[in-house]
């Protein structure tokens, strides 16, 4: 059937600076470009082009542009070029639209409507240069109080601590498993998070073998719905164990990941046969209530002998903060909350952009409710969904979580475009693939290093903001919101963040 | 205490509190706190002291006297319109005011009708809030008082904690929030000083990474565990409880404490200045280091299991 869409991108070659190198064709897994021998020189496809810039970063003549194509239907407020060829699509195969990626819908971005505060004269502000500025942070279930017992000098703790992850830095890599993504880029990940005093989360395509003596001392692992890749070692390699209930970008619905993309390693590291795909199921097959979620996560308390810490992840939804103080009374050490924009390889373009409210508000509400509850020092929360730079995360922090997850984040720190096409598996640039042509292309060693100075960048900005503050510890920003104000916000807005408008 | 702009409005702020008085308590005397009305202070609010006993009833009967007496001021303060508790002690009194400390003083008379053994005094610009007669310094919560100098830049933080614990911050300062924490962690949770001191001003990472285990364990619990009470931005605060008197200032030290002093007599101030005024000659004059509380006892009131010198402490007994 012919196609009624526009390509999306138009892609302009300048052929007087074109060497016909063929690097471009090389470079481009989609088959964009060709190169036509008889006319010796290169064609394009803009059909196919992804829009993933990989062609025009590695062009050595600098000789492509990528940019959207000017074609247009007549313009129409109801329906956009978007509607229009999504329905065009649907009409063509009778499917579910896929894509990858957080929602690009323009909901309201709460961080670009939130300002910080800064000292002016009676409360000096404190130049991280020369005083400590302290971002280290526990996550984990708090004592309501210590108990301590004193002899002459000897001082002992007799209250029992929970065990607690410790972070050198707020900001902790978001699940995205192998399978997922690729391995050079899940290992990435791994070796940056050691290497930055952070945590990197394995997503639920369990942890490789061969990577779990080194890598488990900074790994958190997820059980969820497909259990997949989980033995007694993998969950006790790791610091800490997270129970996957949702996810922002999809809430409601499981994952699949398709069987050309279980490769023998990663069959092998999910435990099921190479070839066949891997699905999520919607919910836990073991979880319908509360009460099953805690008899689940007192099973992995008792499969880790009480010294881990147990996450569990949820996508915000309508309701989430009163489902979120149950899941801290059924036994949760941290609640993962996951907001509206929080990325995917691979959801249904409806649900993605229409189910889930945004992180912003769901943090705001989520700490609230467990102040209000009494129960806040029970739990942490790890914010996830959208963060884009160290000022969303600190505004997070003021807002009440205690750390967040980064995921798309890391992705474009290791040269993601946010091209959408991860459903595909075809990543140019060797990130969400698992065709060793395309994963060979991510180099481990740099990979890691930018994502570790995304995380020393991110941190000295941290640092810098807090010290305007006149605070030396993050923890006294800890759901400090007085030093948050709104601007071009309505009232029930600036009601759920719990926050003033600037100028009050 | 009753405020308003008009004499009707203190009144009916008087009826009102005790007619809940009546029902939470057995007062047994009270009175108008006497005061000079020749010394010009600007619009006093109406001052009244009540001396009474707890009655408990249902399910308070379970309370400690002290909780249940703190559960009433929180009530108060938070429930009944223009009326404030700001001394709830048992032989302790707090007297505030706008003004100078001078006047503020002959205005009780604090020479003619009153004698103590520890006196705290404290004179304050407001930081950055409109003076008024509640706000001024100290902060009373039963026997123990909180002066304090700075800005407490983590306030946002310690109020939601110490809100989970039942306290309601309603006096429009800073200051409240460190009488609370001391009220938490000293009486409900019975921490000795020289642990509060760590929890409230907190050694930094780089020095517990480098201490020995034990202490490191202690300090990483502490940092852990009330991580939300600790005070951030500048401040010096002298605590005054029966008995004893603790001086604190922030762990990098954005403000002056000095302490000293002569024969029995101890003095604790922001500036040495202020002590060298009440007395020109002193035995002893140091400088503490932030974070670290200098702690001085009367004889005869040293708390059980915290005798003994202790490295790293000053204490003066």
């Amino acid at each position: 059937m012919r196609s009624f869409v526009f390509p999306e991108f138009e892609i302009i070659r300048d052929e007087e600076r074109c060497g016909s190198c063929r690097g471009c064709e090389r470079q481009c897994a989609f088959g964009t470009h060709t190169y036509d021998p008889v006319a010796d020189r290169l064609v394009s496809d803009d059909h196919k082009c992804a829009g993933c810039q990989r062609c025009v970063i590695f062009c050595p003549q600098k000789a492509i542009v990528v940019r959207p194509s000017p074609s247009f239907y007549r313009p129409n407020a109801s329906w956009t070029r978007e509607k229009i060829e999504d329905l065009k699509r649907q009409a063509e195969t009778g499917g579910v639209l896929l894509t990858g990626c957080g929602s690009d819908k323009p909901f309201r971005i709460y961080w670009d409507h939130i300002l910080l505060n800064a000292s002016q004269v009676t409360n000096p502000s404190i130049d991280p240069l020369r005083e400590p500025m302290e971002l280290r942070t526990f996550l984990g279930r708090k004592p309501e109080m210590l108990e301590i017992s004193r002899e002459g000098e000897e001082v002992e703790i007799k209250t029992e601590l929970y065990p607690n992850l410790t972070v050198e830095t707020p900001i902790l890599f978001s699940a995205m498993s192998f399978g997922a993504i690729s391995y050079n880029a899940f290992k990435s990940l791994a070796t940056a998070a050691c290497r930055s005093g952070t945590y990197f989360n394995t997503g639920e395509g369990g942890l490789p073998r061969e990577m779990r003596g080194e890598f488990g001392r900074c790994a958190i692992v997820q059980v969820a719905s497909g259990r997949f890749g989980i033995d007694a070692e993998y969950l006790n390699v790791a610091q800490a164990v997270e129970i996957k209930v949702g996810q922002g970008a999809k809430p409601g619905i499981g994952g699949h990941l398709p069987g050309e993309k279980v490769s023998a390693a990663v069959a092998e590291t999910r435990m099921i046969p190479q070839g066949t795909d891997a699905i999520s199921p919607a919910p836990h097959h073991d979880i319908y209530s509360i009460e099953d979620l805690s008899t689940l996560i007192y099973a992995l308390k008792e499969a880790t002998n009480y010294e881990k810490p147990i996450s569990v992840k949820i996508a915000a939804v309508h309701n989430f903060a009163a489902i979120a103080s149950g899941i801290v009374r059924a036994g949760a050490d941290i609640i993962a909350i996951d907001g509206l924009r929080g990325g995917t390889g691979a959801a249904p373009k409806a649900i993605r952009d229409n189910v889930g409210i945004p992180t912003e508000l769901a943090i705001s509400s989520l700490d609230r409710r467990l102040r209000e509850e009494g129960i806040r020092n029970q739990c942490s929360i790890i914010a996830a969904g959208g963060f884009r730079s160290s000022s969303d995360v600190i505004k997070a922090i003021a807002l009440g979580a205690d750390a967040v997850y980064i995921g798309s984040a890391a992705l474009i720190a290791m040269g993601c475009t946010l091209c959408q096409k991860c459903y595909t598996g075809n990543c140019n640039w060797g990130i969400c693939t698992q065709n060793p042509r395309l994963s060979g292309r991510l180099n481990v060693e740099i990979a890691s290093q930018r994502l570790s100075n995304l995380i020393s960048a991110w941190s000295h900005e941290i640092r810098e903001m807090l010290g305007g503050m006149g605070i030396n510890a993050l923890e006294s920003l800890r759901g400090n919101r007085d030093h948050l104000r709104g601007v071009g916000l309505y009232e029930w807005e600036l009601d759920v963040l719990g926050i003033k408008g600037a100028g009050e | 205490m009753f405020t308003g702009s008009t004499d009707q409005a203190r009144r009916a702020a008087k009826k009102e509190l005790e007619a809940h008085l009546s029902r939470k308590f057995n007062d047994y005397f009270d009175e108008e706190i006497p005061t000079d009305d020749s010394v010009f202070v600007r619009d006093p609010p109406l001052l009244w002291r009540y001396f009474v006993l707890p009655r408990k009833e249902g399910e308070d009967e379970a309370m400690a006297d002290s909780d249940y007496i703190v559960s009433q001021i929180m009530a108060v303060n938070t429930k009944i319109e223009n009326a404030y508790v700001f001394s709830s002690g048992k032989n302790m009194g707090c007297f505030k005011g706008v003004g100078y400390p001078e006047e503020i003083g002959e205005y009780f008379m604090l020479d003619r009708l009153y004698r103590a053994h520890t006196w705290t005094v404290h004179g304050r610009f407001p930081t950055n809030t409109q003076a008024w007669w509640g706000g001024a310094h100290p902060f009373g919560l039963l026997d123990t008082t909180v002066v304090h100098n700075g800005e407490v830049s983590s306030y946002g933080t310690n109020r939601w904690y110490l809100e989970m614990y039942g306290y309601a911050c309603t006096l429009q300062t800073d200051t409240e929030v460190i009488a609370y924490a001391a009220d938490l962690l000293m009486r409900r949770q019975r921490l000795p000083i020289e642990i509060v001191a760590k929890i409230l001003a907190p050694p930094i990472w780089a020095a517990i990474d480098r201490m020995d285990e034990k202490e490191k364990r202690l300090m990483t619990a502490l940092r852990m565990t009330y991580g939300p009470l600790l005070m951030n931005g500048p401040f010096a605060v002298i605590i005054g409880e029966t008995g004893r008197m603790v001086g604190l200032t922030d762990r990098i030290r954005l403000r002056p404490l000095t302490a000293a002093t002569r024969g029995e007599i101890f003095y604790i101030s922001s500036e040495e200045a202020s002590i060298r005024l009440i007395s020109p000659h002193l035995d002893r004059v140091w400088t503490p280091r932030g974070g670290e509380p200098v702690i001085a006892e009367m004889k005869g009131y040293e708390k059980g299991y915290e005798k003994g010198h202790e490295k790293g402490y000053e204490r003066i007994c």
